[in-house]
């Protein structure tokens, strides 16, 4: 089966001399929710922007289910969905035009784009601002109204750089809903974002981009067993005066009395809870603490760092 | 794309452009009409009195035909820089571009949203002139090719300009600095029969005066230079800037990283 992408020796100096890309291999199969990870300036967006033909490639191919942007850009657009990750419509247009002149560039009819419009203005809860001047939306409206704007001419590749930058909790939960819905119903994606939590929730399959290089590119669950260390919090029935002994466990009480536990690999939780039974104390419920795959992404970026060179922002 | 598909995408830009300009109408559609009714009042009914006759023709008439040109040249070449230069300025451009719409439908979409505005102008010129003088064609087919092809030449050197601006600055300096001195001496409010000979031959290098001498022609049937000169220099014009834009629309000039 070809796939949604493909990106074989992708580099790009940009005019200043500054060498964004070094030689990116990447591909994405047809079907796959996938997250494209790295700190600023590490090469994401300029990677997503040489793909939807915003930024010029130095050299590599890319191909978009199979069509090379070289030789078929056309056909290669036709199959792509942007979301940018800075809000880029024009703020004077009303809602419904934005994303109907949208499918106007993709060739669509004024008449066809107009149901696929209200189709995903409906289901992004932007139906009733449809004649509102874009200006007017709130910071999370103007998200999603970027997102039914890449939907209108039904992509089969739908590429979200930081979609959720900026948005509250709720609407970010729902937007996460909304693209996983995408995503059982066909459509490949492919997001960056800065909250890890965003690409353990959502994606199968994680490349982590620094230095204008991929440092990994696995699977979720694969990234995740590298973990060797993880940390949970259990909240006891009743609260806890000091912190208790633990054989084999390292543990200790936050400032508001809940109790950390460091378990490794190969560790078993239910020793810690036997240990804290015996004791008299009775857990009534656990969390991780932090989220696992920022800590793994932070350790592997720390490991890809060239000695002696700070990650410095805006570099792309 | 399909022809049909190419035609909608050609046709979106068209009417977003019209949509544009139609919706700011204070700003892009009454200013040319205020503008051009004083220019009609103080130098065709006030001084032009006092002239007497220009070229076998009372001034007013003789002015008329360079005022809509003046007109006409100048709103196509604004609507398109500043519409495409917002688009850059607020990146909307970028919708355009990771979109299929092939380059030569953008400046085509674009240069006839410029057309749209510069004709548009004309027609309102033309009717408040009537106010003033009145207008008798004397070749109605050179008329409309004259102003077309004007239009659209100016709307290409817009889109240039556009491009090419990385600030708003860059938008206004070619305008004030370039077009409107040449349009000026372009002979809309004179003959170049009345300057000497070292200036007449300076004033041949112009540009705008074969258009407006063209149009001038169209209406009234008389020219400082041979019409259809004119609009054989119109359209190599228009040839070689729609080549030079569409090459820098190829490098991403302007618009691509």
């Amino acid at each position: 089966m070809t796939n949604a992408l493909e990106i074989e020796g992708l580099t790009k100096t940009y005019g200043s001399g500054f060498e964004a890309l070094k030689g990116i291999d990447l591909k994405v199969t047809q079907g796959d929710f996938f997250a494209l990870l790295g700190p600023n300036g590490a090469g994401k967006s300029t990677t997503l922007g040489i793909v939807c033909s915003l930024v010029t490639k130095s050299a590599g191919k890319v191909s978009v289910f199979g069509y090379d942007i070289d030789t078929h850009l056309s056909q290669a657009k036709l199959h792509l969905g942007v979301v940018p990750q800075e809000f880029n419509f024009n703020q004077f247009e009303k809602v419904f035009d934005i994303v109907t002149i949208q499918a106007g560039y993709y060739g669509i009819p004024l008449k066809k784009a107009a149901v696929s419009a209200e189709k995903y203005l409906k289901k992004l809860g932007l139906w009733d601002k449809r004649n509102t001047p874009a200006r007017m939306l709130s910071g999370g409206m103007k998200r999603r109204l970027m997102i039914a704007r890449a939907l209108v001419h039904e992509p089969k590749l739908l590429i979200l750089d930081e979609p959720t930058a900026g948005v509250d909790i709720e609407l970010r939960r729902s937007m996460w809903s909304f693209l996983e819905e995408m995503n059982r119903q066909g459509t490949t994606i492919i997001l960056t974002t800065h909250y890890l939590e965003e690409a353990e929730a959502l994606c199968r399959n994680i490349a982590i981009i620094d230095h204008g290089r991929i440092v990994r590119n696995t699977s979720k669950r694969e990234l995740l067993q590298q973990l060797s260390l993880e940390t949970f919090l259990l909240d006891t029935e009743k609260p806890l005066s000091k912190t208790p002994e633990l054989e084999g466990f390292t543990c200790r009480l936050d400032n508001e009395g809940v109790l950390e536990v460091d378990v490794h690999k190969g560790q078993a939780l239910n020793d810690v809870f036997a240990q804290l039974e015996q004791q008299g104390i009775k857990v009534i419920s656990m969390r991780t603490k932090a989220n696992r795959l920022e800590e793994l992404f932070i350790r592997m970026v720390e490991s890809s760092e060239p000695a002696g060179e700070a990650i410095t922002e805006g570099r792309a | 794309m399909n022809a049909q598909a190419l035609f909608t995408a050609y046709s979106t830009i068209v009417l977003r452009e019209i949509r544009r300009f139609t919706r700011i109408w204070p700003q892009t559609l009454l200013p040319p009409a205020v503008t051009m009714t004083l220019y009609f009042i103080i130098f065709g009914n006030l001084i032009g009195s006092r002239i007497g006759e220009m070229g076998g023709f009372d001034y007013m008439s003789f002015i008329v035909p360079g005022l809509i040109m003046m007109a006409v040249i100048t709103s196509s070449y604004a609507n398109v820089v500043s519409s495409f230069f917002s688009m850059k300025f607020q990146r909307s451009v970028e919708e355009l571009l990771v979109s299929p719409v092939p380059n030569w439908i953008i400046l085509a979409g674009y240069v006839t949203g410029g057309m749209a505005r510069g004709l548009g102008i004309g027609v309102i010129v033309t009717l408040l002139s009537l106010a003033f003088t009145q207008l008798k064609i004397h070749s109605l087919p050179m008329v409309v090719v004259t102003v077309f092809l004007t239009s659209a030449l100016f709307a290409v050197g817009g889109f240039i300009n556009a491009l090419l601006a990385t600030k708003f600055d860059d938008v206004s300096i070619v305008p004030t600095f370039v077009l409107t001195p040449l349009t000026y001496l372009g002979g809309v409010f004179y003959s170049i029969d009345l300057l000497p000979d070292f200036w007449q031959g300076v004033s041949m290098a112009n540009p705008i005066l074969y258009m407006v001498n063209g149009f001038r022609f169209g209406i009234l049937g008389v020219s400082d230079v041979n019409p259809f000169v004119s609009l054989g220099m119109i359209l190599v014009f228009i040839v070689v800037l729609s080549f030079i834009a569409l090459k820098l629309l190829a490098r991403g000039k302007g618009i691509r990283h």
